[in-house]
């Protein structure tokens, strides 16, 4: 298991390193100037140039990413250029932010999912699976800004219920888990949901449906266990590749949720990545797509090693 | 027993004047911003008139300020921090500014000569200790006159301009004063200034969440008493989505919000919240290259375009909220003068125009302009600007879009209608800050500030007006000044240098609590008047 696990966190770094050129890149890419974000829009060409300079922006564009990547290796993700702030500081802030958004989504969409999943699976063909897949397929396919936007105009803006924006009524430096605070998580966490619902469910469906249809589970069955025992070896089997979609889901809800942070107003890394994106602020639009890229890379490791732990077949392929 | 009554009626007059202020204070104001995070607090803003808007006139003083207290007409200068300013009579480029008495800072430091001079350092001087790269990329390019300065005694300051310019007092309007005992208790670190910054304005901030809220109290000490706030607090929320916006005004966690979507107007108002706007000096117009080979450079084709657009109508995609152009500035400014050309929508006289010029049906004029989907102050770019292509085409001009990015776009405002990044495009749609003389007029055609060394990005260049110019550089009574800015205004009218369209009209909208709001003709605003109704 150790060997195999370290196996895998050999392979992170080419990936690591893969993530960094491209990300660097991509924004080096995308037309328009940082500048724009910090001077005003008639500065004189002089003065551009000498915050230019300040910046090392006006250094060839492989030194910038060597300078970055030495910077990085010593820990140091350099200063937003549209705030002045310490782009680790900004980004770390943000995820964790998104992290809370992420976990209450998976909260409402996991079981939710796996028990809409393993419903249809079991009664397959009948009309409770058609619901459900109709339910799923509407869920991964409902454009999620635009249900946030429904669900602000009825339960913020009409109900008057839950609040259509932020991240509690001090900021979300001020996060506290009580009613206060979380019911400005209630609308986003939601909406959020909606697409792994659908796809957890239709997963489970899937597998669930064809490992009841295995002769291992009529050879079961006769052995005289009982339903509820039979479901758990279902479980168990489908357990290791709904665990791998799930994570996946996982770092979706936290690197792409730029709409619906946007929507709610929510100070996530969607959030901050939209911004970054808008204002060209080169430092923490790469520090922030590195993060998320690198979370992923970690969930997928994680998510690796949790599914050869459930299922020994994993490890020896 | 009546002099008893009175006696006890006068005893609780006195007790409630005296309680003064904190008596007065009323509720909390909460306003739901455009931008997407607090603007920079150390003292000169970032995110232009915004940061100004919230911040800078909020937490600070310039040595002279606009007049932000009242809305009917033009908003000018007044005294702020300066009680006096003068231009030596014998070297007009000296001037002397007389510093109000008894100031002090949020900290509680005095203000005085030596302040002055060390706010100027931090943007201007890149020896100085104090020196600040990010507010020194806000400021610097405001205060081009300004050569050298010094501190004369402890409440005057003398400040030296390259040449004898007589604008230099609305480029000081521009300059925020931040404390020096608060930068130096504070380890001479900006970054703390940030959290914990300190100026002479109305308003103290009291806590600050980057991206997500700052919160203001008010500053009980502040010099001018007409304008100590009655609110009990102020808390600025970016909120750059404007459904966001909308929802959170609707749904009662924010009072105010700024630049409402037109389409959720008629909603907002039917639900009983207040839509207020006024005429803001700030324009929507296409910058005309005058390159050579550029059509725009014959004026009969120039006035023709004016000519075509029925800007009354226009208003319906803008929910009613602009004031249509009848010149560079808005019909009501000080400074627009009896310009001879009259810019209204008469289809017949922009055909005879397009005829005379050696164009009709058969004959078109083809036009390239460049135009970005969105962006600050840029309105509704994309349905605005087919509108116009309509109805250009009614005057035989057909228009040709080069739709680029916002960011994009100020860029090739920087590099100018010469430049081949613009792909021969002949006008530009960038809407204009328009306040002052250097920003409303100089900064636009100056000879000597043709792209991309300067902002005039179609490369016009005139003798008349370069002389109209430098008469405002050296008119140093400010009536006298107007009058050239006058003169100034009709000849961009009369020359139809620009094609005027629009103005905004900064509208906002606010929950019928909001009470004693006065919307000033200008970019900035004065929170102080304002209360809160139960």
């Amino acid at each position: 298991m150790l060997s195999y696990f370290l196996r895998r966190l050999i392979l992170v770094l080419p990936v690591a390193f893969g993530v960094s050129v491209v990300c660097f890149a991509l924004v080096q890419i995308a037309p328009g100037d940082p500048l724009t974000a910090i001077m005003p829009v008639d500065a004189t060409a002089e003065q551009q140039a000498a915050m230019r300079a300040a910046y090392g922006l006006d250094k060839p564009v492989p030194v910038q990413y060597l300078i970055w990547v030495g910077n990085l290796l010593q820990g140091e993700m350099g200063r937003s250029i549209a705030s002045g702030r310490p782009v680790a500081a900004e980004v770390f802030g943000a995820v964790g932010n998104s992290l809370l958004l992420a976990a209450a989504a998976a909260v409402i969409a996991f079981p939710i999912g796996i028990f809409l999943g393993f419903l249809a699976g079991y009664f397959r063909d009948t009309a409770l699976d058609r619901a459900v897949t109709a339910l799923s397929i509407t869920g991964v396919s409902v454009p999620n800004y635009w249900l946030g936007i429904v669900l602000v105009i009825i339960f913020s803006v009409n109900l008057g219920w839950l609040p259509s924006m932020g991240a509690g009524p001090g900021g979300s430096q001020d996060w506290q888990w009580d009613w206060a605070h979380m019911r400005h998580l209630v609308l986003p966490a939601v909406t959020l949901a909606v697409v792994p619902i659908g796809i957890v469910a239709r997963t489970v469906r899937a597998l669930a449906g064809d490992i009841l249809s295995m002769d291992f589970v009529t050879a079961l069955y006769a052995k005289g266990l009982s339903r509820g025992d039979v479901l758990r070896h279902v479980a168990r089997n489908a357990a290791a590749t709904a665990l791998s979609v799930m994570g996946l889901q996982l770092g979706y809800l936290l690197g792409g949720s730029i709409l619906i942070e946007t929507v709610f107003n929510w100070p996530g890394s969607g959030f901050l990545l939209s911004n970054a994106i808008f204002q060209r602020d080169l430092p923490l639009l790469q520090g922030t797509i590195l993060v998320l890229a690198m979370f992923f890379v970690g969930m997928n490791l994680i998510v690796d090693v949790a599914q050869a732990a459930i299922d020994p077949r994993v490890k020896r392929n | 027993m009546l002099d008893l009554r009175k006696g006890i009626a006068a005893l609780a007059l006195s007790v409630a004047v005296l309680a003064g202020p904190a008596a007065m204070a009323q509720g909390t104001l909460r306003i739901g911003m455009t931008a997407a995070d607090i603007p920079l607090t150390t003292g000169q803003p970032d995110q232009g008139g915004e940061g100004l808007r919230f911040i800078g006139y909020t937490v600070y003083d310039a040595l002279i300020n606009w007049d932000l207290t009242q809305g009917d007409g033009p908003s000018g200068l007044v005294p702020g921090l300066a009680t006096a300013w003068e231009a030596d009579e014998a070297d007009r480029t000296r001037w002397t500014f007389t510093l109000r008495e008894g100031v002090t800072f949020h900290d509680g430091s005095p203000f005085n000569a030596e302040n002055v001079v060390w706010n100027l350092d931090k943007l201007l001087d890149e020896s100085a200790e104090q020196y600040d790269p990010r507010q020194s990329a806000q400021g610097k390019s405001r205060v081009p006159a300004i050569a050298s300065y010094r501190a004369v005694d402890d409440l005057t300051v003398e400040i030296i301009t390259h040449e004898p310019d007589a604008t230099l007092p609305y480029q000081l309007a521009w300059v925020m004063m931040s404390s020096k005992a608060n930068w130096e208790a504070l380890g001479k670190d900006w970054e703390q200034v940030a959290a914990k910054p300190s100026g002479t304005g109305p308003w103290m901030m009291e806590s600050f969440v980057p991206r997500e809220r700052a919160e203001l109290v008010p500053f009980a000490d502040y010099w001018d008493e007409t304008r100590i706030p009655k609110l009990d607090r102020l808390v600025l929320i970016p909120l750059p989505e404007s459904n966001a916006r909308s929802a959170a005004l609707m749904s009662g966690q924010v009072d105010w919000i700024e630049a409402p979507a037109p389409d959720t107007i008629p909603a907002m108002q039917g639900n009983g919240f207040a839509i207020t706007q006024n005429a803001l000096p700030h324009n929507w117009t296409w910058h005309l290259s005058r390159v050579e080979g550029s059509p725009w450079n014959d004026i009969r084709v120039r006035k023709a375009a004016n000519l075509a657009i029925d800007r009354e109508a226009m208003g319906a995609l803008l929910g009613g909220l602009m004031i249509p152009a009848k010149g560079f500035v808005p019909p009501g400014s000080q400074w627009f003068g009896e310009p001879d050309f009259d810019v209204t929508y008469d289809l017949e006289a922009a055909q005879a125009l397009m005829t005379e010029a050696g164009f009709g049906p058969d004959n078109r004029l083809k036009v390239k302009a460049l135009i970005s989907p969105s962006g600050s102050g840029q309105m509704l770019p994309l349905p605005m600007n087919e509108y116009i292509q309509q109805s250009l085409a009614q005057a035989w001009i057909d228009v040709e879009f080069m739709v680029v990015e916002w960011n994009q776009m100020i860029n090739l405002w920087r590099a100018g209608a010469a430049d081949p990044s613009v792909e021969g495009s002949q006008s530009i749609n960038f809407t204009y800050f328009i306040q002052d003389p250097f920003t409303g007029f100089i900064r636009h055609l100056d000879c000597d500030l043709v792209a991309p060394n300067g902002t005039n990005w179609g490369h016009y260049c005139d003798e008349d007006m370069q002389g109209l110019f430098e008469e405002i550089k050296t008119t140093f009574d400010p009536a006298e000044q107007d009058a050239v800015l006058r003169r100034t205004h009709e000849k961009f009218v009369d020359d139809a240098l620009f094609l005027m369209v629009t103005h905004d009209v900064a509208p906002r909208a606010m929950s019928p609590k909001v009470q004693g709001f006065v919307q000033p003709q200008n970019w900035y605003l004065n929170f102080s008047s304002i209360t809160m109704a139960e």
